[in-house]
C-alpha cells in the first residue's frame, strides 16, 4: 500500500481526474473531499459490508408462499384496496 | 432446485444475468424471478442451479415514492438505455415476527427486461438503509392512523 502524509487542504491525485482533498481533521475523524468524474463510483467501504450482511440475513427468512400471502396483508396497496371497498 | 418449490423448470427467457452476482454471493450470476402467490406482491429472486432464493418486493408496495439514485455505471452495466423500463425490487428480510420485516433500500435489485441483465446496485440516497422497517413506513405515511 502506498502511504502518503497530507495536511489540511492538501490533496492527492489518483490518475488524471480523481482528486482527494483533506477538508477537515477533527480528533480521530478526517473529512475527505473527492473530485471525480460521474462515472467513478465512490462508497464508504462499510456499505458493501452492510449489504453483504443483509443479503445473508435475508436468506434466513423462513417463509413460503402461503405465509407471504398472509404477510402481504400488512402492505399498503392491499390496505388501500380494503379502504376503497 | 429452487428454494420455495423444489425441482422446477426455469425458461431461459426468465433468467437474468448478474455479471457481478450479488453482494456476498458473487459466484451466482444467473437469477430468475419467480412470481409467488398470485394474491401476493412478494416474489422470489431464485439463483439458477443453487438452492438460494431471496424474497423480493417492489418498493411502491410500502413507500409513496422510491427515488432510485444509483451510479450511472451500474445502469450501464445492465444496458439500461431507458430507466423507465427497469424493474426495481428490494430484498426483504422476514424475521420470526413478520411485523418486524425490513427491506434493503440501500442495495436495490435492478432488472432490465430488455437486455436480460440485472444488478444489485448501491443506492446513492443517504436516507436508504439496509434495514428499512416496512410496516413502520406504512403507518407513518398513512394519514389518520
Amino acid at each position: 500500500m502506498l502511504v502518503l502524509a497530507r495536511r489540511l487542504n492538501e490533496s492527492i491525485m489518483i490518475g488524471d481526474d480523481i482528486e482527494l482533498v483533506v477538508i477537515e481533521i477533527k480528533g480521530d475523524q478526517v473529512k475527505l473531499g473527492i473530485k471525480a468524474p460521474r462515472s467513478v463510483v465512490v462508497h464508504r467501504k462499510e456499505v458493501y459490508e452492510e449489504i453483504r450482511k443483509e443479503n445473508e440475513a435475508a436468506l434466513q427468512s423462513r417463509v413460503d408462499d402461503s405465509k407471504l400471502k398472509n404477510i402481504a396483508g400488512f402492505l399498503k396497496k392491499d390496505r388501500k384496496k380494503g379502504e376503497d371497498q | 432446485m429452487t428454494q420455495p418449490y423444489g425441482e422446477m423448470e426455469i425458461a431461459e427467457n426468465q433468467i437474468f444475468q448478474f455479471s457481478d452476482g450479488i453482494f456476498g454471493f458473487e459466484y451466482v450470476t444467473r437469477f430468475a424471478v419467480l412470481d409467488g402467490d398470485e394474491d401476493s406482491p412478494f416474489k422470489w429472486l431464485q439463483a439458477v442451479g443453487e438452492p438460494l432464493a431471496f424474497v423480493i418486493l417492489q418498493p411502491e408496495y410500502f413507500l409513496d415514492s422510491y427515488d432510485l439514485k444509483v451510479p450511472q455505471s451500474d445502469l450501464e452495466s445492465i444496458e439500461a438505455a431507458n430507466p423507465d423500463s427497469l424493474l426495481v425490487f428490494t430484498i426483504v428480510t422476514i424475521p420470526e415476527n413478520p411485523e418486524d420485516m425490513t427491506a434493503n433500500l440501500q442495495g436495490p435489485v435492478i432488472l432490465n427486461p430488455a437486455s436480460g441483465k440485472g444488478i444489485q446496485a448501491i443506492s446513492l440516497n443517504d436516507a436508504h438503509t439496509v434495514k428499512h422497517r416496512i410496516i413502520d413506513g406504512i403507518a407513518a405515511e398513512s394519514p389518520g392512523r
